[in-house]
């Protein structure tokens, strides 16, 4: 991989994001949601020493959609998270992101620049950086060594900083050193760092895991506000939460897709009371 | 033993018969022939030479080796030896005072000289030791001529020993070899066809490069003997480099067998892996001068206990060490190599202090000296048989201990689960001093192998540390059967490197293709597959 | 674990405060930094040159090719800081690249011996003894200091880029990383101890008369290397420091505090790891080249895995990811070294491997954060 195959790719404004569809003009290397469809799984499978962690797992994800994603431990969640950012290569299968990005075939890097953003199940940041030098490493911009050499903080990226640590709440924190942040504000500063990328799409593994219910409130109103702007897939296993989300809900089990719908439906499906829920 | 001895009584007996039965023909020599030593022309002189050896008389010997010492005199043609104003009658042994008027020194140039020697060398297949015979006849391969045909059939009667028997069996037929006889070529090269000896082979693919050969029966013969001269001799050839292969690989392997333990199963990256080999060794050596000093009868046996103590030794080295620095430094890697390499500096410079800076000589026991030989011309050396031994032994042993004990499964529980395995109550911190321990120990066990075949010194450690973390890294960590696969097969690249490049060559190609190898297959080799908790 | 914890941490900013950039030095650091330059390159060279032997402030030749030396050993510290202390990435194998700088100016100097050698012959004795009849290929236009200089940068250059990039690319991170670099140091030692190689084998090269047509012994020489040698020192730092205080530097330090988290923020930890190992590798090479004339030989000795892990203690000696701290621990610890081969050297084993032992087990910031830890400074 070349240095120029992670340059951003350029690609319209976010004003202009709703409106992508209207056209249907084909630029390589650029996101295509012209069908509306953000992200395809299909018949992906992937195993471990003969462990299948993902059982043909066909799955999509519509523009703009909030889903949410539940299962029992050892589902499969994290392992599907770990094949779209390109952490994990599927034994078979196919990952498009929008109608022509392959993912199988990106590497981590190439697959933030497409608009992928990803926080983890623990919440990894920079602990010996400050909050606002994480959201400075994580901020779109070109990402090149050549480019990191002489940078300088402009002033829109500035500006984009300082909206994020409003959103995220932790302005008066700016300039302490990430590691010394609660969970829960780890937590917040990481889906920070995941919004100054400015993703399509959010993939966003057990995000209140630590919070109070405080924070686990405003966490529910940020998600719900960034929904139809970006695209998110959430993976939690609490399920006030995922109700207060009020979206969409795919139950995985056993590496594949066991239910589908809103809470209320997947909730009284007899399998997923079964093997999940009923528990 | 008993029947060897036997052997030799007979022989003795034998031979005393024998000189009794020589009729005594010879008590005054046959003065033409003491003419022909003293004043023929050279090639008279050296058939008056072959002449006296055919006729087998046991007085020839102090003949021959007057003349080489140019002491050799004639008078009134008999045959005397005049040195440093000594005069002696060689027919009758008496001192003659005083010397003859007549004596003439006879003088010889470096032709005759190499047919003296030649013919003292034919004279030894006739010694009463075994020893001398068997190099005499070995030398015999090199220079045979049709002249001793003779002799050699009359040694080849008198021989009881089958492995000197062969090698005269051989010698016979490369001198009848040479023999205008095409009858007596074609036994020859018939005969040949059942050596395994490389002089045959050349003298065979020579005999038919220069068609020296003129009869057609013989060359053929002598075709369907150099093949299978040769085949023999390929099969000997990839015996003897498989056998220095697999040699290379146990000593490999039981100099990284403590560090699969160590670093394949604990992760303890240690430096002074190659220092506790040498404390191994070092403690050998340290046996081996006890035993000297206070039982050197039972010198031969020191080994045998510098197995247990070298494991003892580096095995509480290994305690001290793990527990004063290593335990402080789990987790953090790089540290411990850097920390571990500052031990190793210690140790290196204490053995120095110790026994001083000089390699100390640590000798076989006489029951590892000699070899043997499975097929003829390969010979395996028995202290590689025993080091191979020893590796699979201590393979065993580390395996079931492992595999088969409560430490062993308390070992591989903490490397899984740390905190998990203390929550059930095994004593983490003791499993990984007693753990640590046995690799140590391990490593000792490899000290006292390398003590057998290599130099000991207080740096010997350093040029070992590189191959065994190869060996372990290569095998793939946490798995002994990797690291002997790795162990094995590196040993036996490496020797079939060295045959084709040379030994520095060979020793930069392995390293280069690990250095590869671990950059196409970085992380399976080194972490158990499967969901790893850090991203 | 801390759910119910309300937010509240020591320092509560009211507004956005203007972020904190390091300045490439702090105003004490300029102080120090021009100090050290009058010194060394100024005061030093001038009281070796400048006074008698007898005058009390003389420098002697002894002293000013061990400072030298010393110099040469600190560019090195600083190089391994980048990469280590910075980067996370503990090279094992930094010996080599000096020892490939080293080699590639003793070429020069070889040359520059001319018909002055031993067997007075136009080329080196070494190759005389062996029996050559020509220089081998890979010596051709050694004689000129420009193709030398330009060789001092681009054989170890272009052979950390290569190693480089297949062991970053494969990922190779850790103690793995630092043992192939030490294969390959001990690999470039065996074939450098080969006569056949071309490059003096064990003997390597020594007995240099010249450079650039004056004499290697007289006093101005060694002066004038001692005053490069510092200036270089300088350099470095200035250098290191500036990439270390920039965006770069604070990518590179994410890289190594979670390097997957740099990846799915959008860098590729590929050319960063790349860019500052072939930097470190470019400054230990000229190191080297700053070393050999004043020393005045190179052998392969100095590939040898032990001189490379050596290079790891000063810097950890000083305080890793600190910069200033290495040039300390490569002064202390080389001068220690002297000190002791000279009073008890056969203890001065002994020493470097307590070093290495209380040092990563008690000292893991290095000396630099024992005065910080004096000056009643808590953090980190």
């Amino acid at each position: 991989m070349t240095p120029a195959a992670i340059t951003p790719a350029t690609r319209p404004n976010d004003e202009d994001y709703g409106s992508a569809n209207l056209g249907h003009l084909l630029v390589p290397d650029t996101l295509d949601i012209s069908h509306k469809v953000i992200l395809y799984l299909e018949g992906v499978t992937v195993s471990f020493d003969g462990f299948r962690a993902l059982n043909q797992l066909t799955l999509t994800i519509d523009a703009g959609e909030l889903r949410c994603i539940i299962g029992p431990n050892g589902a499969g969640k994290t392992t599907m998270m770990d094949v779209i950012t390109g952490k994990t290569r599927p034994d078979s299968g196919t990952v498009f992101f929008g109608q022509t990005l392959d993912l199988t075939r990106m590497s981590e890097p190439e697959i933030v620049h497409a608009g992928i953003g990803r926080k983890f199940q623990k919440p990894t940041i920079f602990e010996r950086h400050t909050v606002f030098e994480n959201l400075e490493l994580a901020v779109k911009t070109d990402k090149r060594v050549r480019h990191s050499l002489r940078a300088r903080l402009d002033g829109l990226t500035r500006d984009r900083i300082d909206e994020a640590l409003r959103t995220i709440r932790l302005t008066h924190l700016a300039h302490v050193q990430a590691g010394l942040l609660s969970h829960g504000q780890k937590q917040w500063l990481e889906i920070g760092m995941l919004l100054v990328q400015d993703p399509r799409l959010l993939l966003l593994d057990e995000p209140v895991a630590g919070m109070t219910d405080a924070e686990t409130e405003h966490t529910a109103e940020l998600f719900t506000s960034l929904a139809g702007r970006h695209s998110l897939v959430v993976v939690e296993h609490d399920m006030a939460f995922v109700a207060k989300l009020a979206s969409r809900v795919t139950v995985l089990h056993e590496g594949s897709v066991l239910a589908e719908g809103r809470m209320e439906e997947v909730q009284n499906h007899p399998r997923v009371i079964e093997v999940y829920l009923g528990r | 033993m008993p029947r060897s001895v036997f052997a030799i009584r007979f022989l003795g007996f034998f031979w005393f018969g024998l000189l009794l039965w020589i009729p005594p023909l010879h008590a005054e020599w046959d003065p033409q022939l003491a003419r022909m030593l003293a004043s023929g022309d050279f090639d008279s002189r050296i058939g008056a030479i072959r002449q006296l050896v055919a006729s087998g008389d046991p007085k020839v010997e102090g003949i021959l080796k007057a003349m080489a010492e140019d002491a050799l005199a004639v008078a009134n043609d008999r045959l005397l030896r005049h040195s440093e104003g000594i005069t002696v009658d060689l027919s009758t042994g008496t001192t003659l005072t005083p010397p003859l008027p007549a004596m003439e020194m006879v003088s010889i140039n470096n032709r005759i000289r190499r047919e003296i020697q030649a013919a003292l060398a034919l004279l030894r297949l006739f010694d009463a030791k075994r020893e001398v015979r068997l190099t005499a006849a070995v030398a015999l391969q090199n220079r045979a001529t049709p002249e001793m045909v003779a002799v050699l059939e009359r040694a080849m009667e008198k021989e009881q020993d089958p492995e000197i028997h062969d090698y005269l069996f051989l010698g016979l037929a490369l001198s009848r070899l040479n023999s205008p006889d095409p009858a007596q070529r074609l036994t020859a090269v018939r005969a040949l066809g059942d050596s395994s000896s490389p002089t045959v082979k050349v003298t065979l693919t020579r005999l038919l490069q220069n068609t020296q050969e003129p009869n057609d029966n013989v060359r053929k013969e002598a075709k369907t003997s150099l093949d299978r001269v040769s085949r023999r001799l390929a099969i000997g050839e990839a015996v003897a480099s498989l056998f220095s292969g697999i040699s290379l690989g146990s000593i490999l392997l039981l100099t990284a067998l403590g560090l699969a333990i160590t670093y394949g199963v604990m992760g303890i990256l240690n430096m002074a892996h190659g220092e506790l080999l040498m404390i191994g060794a070092y403690t050998t050596f340290a046996v081996q001068t006890q035993f000297r000093a206070h039982l050197p009868e039972l010198l031969d046996a020191y080994l045998l206990a510098a197995i247990p103590a070298a494991f003892v030794i580096t095995g509480l080295v290994g305690v001290v060490m793990e527990r004063t620095v290593i335990r402080w430094l789990y987790g953090r890697p790089l540290e411990t190599l850097l920390a571990t390499w500052g031990i190793s500096l210690m140790l290196i410079q204490g053995v120095r202090l110790l026994f001083g800076a000089q390699n100390v000589e640590v000798a076989n026991p006489s029951w590892m000296s000699g070899g043997v030989m499975p097929i003829p011309g390969v010979v395996l050396p028995w202290n590689r048989i025993v080091i191979t031994v020893l590796a699979l032994l201590v393979l065993a042993a580390t395996w079931g201990v492992l595999n088969r004990t409560r430490l062993g499964l308390f070992v591989r529980a903490v490397t899984q689960n740390r905190a998990m395995a203390g929550c059930v109550g095994v004593p983490t911190s003791r499993v990984d001093t007693l753990a640590f321990g046995l690799g140590a120990g391990i490593a000792g066990l490899g000290g006292v192998a390398i003590s057998q075949i290599a130099n000991v010194g207080p740096d010997m450690g350093q040029g070992y540390i590189v191959d065994s973390f190869l060996v372990v890294v290569l095998g793939g960590v946490g798995q002994l059967a990797g690291a002997v696969w790795a162990a094995l097969g590196l040993g036996i690249a490496a020797k079939a490197l060295e045959g084709w490049v040379g030994a520095v060559i060979a020793k930069i190609l392995m390293l280069v293709f690990i250095i590869v190898f671990i950059q196409k297959r970085p992380q399976g080799l080194f972490v158990l597959k499967g969901r790893q908790a850090e991203h | 674990m801390s759910d119910s914890r309300p937010v509240s941490l020591p320092i509560v900013l009211p507004d956005l405060p203007p972020p904190p950039r390091p300045a490439l030095l702090t105003r004490m650091g300029w102080t120090g930094l021009a100090l050290f330059a009058l010194l060394a390159v100024v005061v030093i060279p001038a009281l070796h040159l400048g006074t008698a032997p007898s005058h009390p402030l003389h420098v002697s030749g002894y002293a000013v090719t061990l400072g030298g030396k010393i110099l040469c050993y600190a560019i090195v510290a600083v190089a391994m800081d980048l990469i280590w202390g910075f980067a996370g990435i503990l090279s094992l194998g930094h010996g080599l690249f000096f020892a490939l700088g080293g080699y590639a100016f003793g070429m020069y100097l070889m040359r520059a011996i001319g018909t002055d050698g031993v067997y007075q012959s136009e080329l080196p004795d070494f190759m005389v003894f062996l029996n050559w009849k020509e220089l081998p290929w890979y010596w051709s236009g050694s004689d000129h200091l420009g193709v030398a200089l330009a060789l001092v940068l681009l054989v170890p250059g272009i052979l950390a880029f290569v190693f480089g990039y297949f062991a970053f690319r494969s990922r190779i991170k850790g103690v793995y990383f630092s043992i192939i670099t030490q294969a390959l140091t001990y690999a470039f030692m065996l074939l450098f101890f080969r006569n056949e190689t071309g490059f003096g084998g064990n003997n390597g090269f020594t007995d240099f008369k010249r450079i650039l047509g004056f004499s290697i012994t007289t006093p101005e020489t060694r002066a004038t290397l001692f005053a490069l040698s510092a200036a270089m020192l300088i350099a470095c730092l200035l250098l290191c420091r500036h990439l270390v205080t920039g965006k770069f530097g604070r990518v590179l330090t994410a890289i190594r505090d979670a390097e997957s988290r740099v990846m799915f923020i959008g860098y590729q930890p590929l050319w960063y790891k790349l860019f500052a190992w072939t930097l470190s590798a470019l400054m230990t090479a000229v190191a080297g080249a700053l070393y050999v004339p004043q020393v005045g030989i190179i052998n392969p000795g100095e590939m040898s895995p032990a001189n490379s892990i050596e290079i790891a203690i000063w810097v950890a000696v000083g305080g890793r990811g600190t910069l200033i701290g290495p040039i300390i621990g490569a002064f202390a610890v080389n001068l220690s070294k002297s000190w002791f081969t000279v009073s008890f050297p056969e203890y001065w084993l002994f020493f470097l491997g307590l070093l290495f032992v209380t040092v990563t087990l008690w000292l893991p910031g290095g000396v630099v954060s024992l005065w910080s830890r004096l000056n009643g400074d808590k953090t980190s």
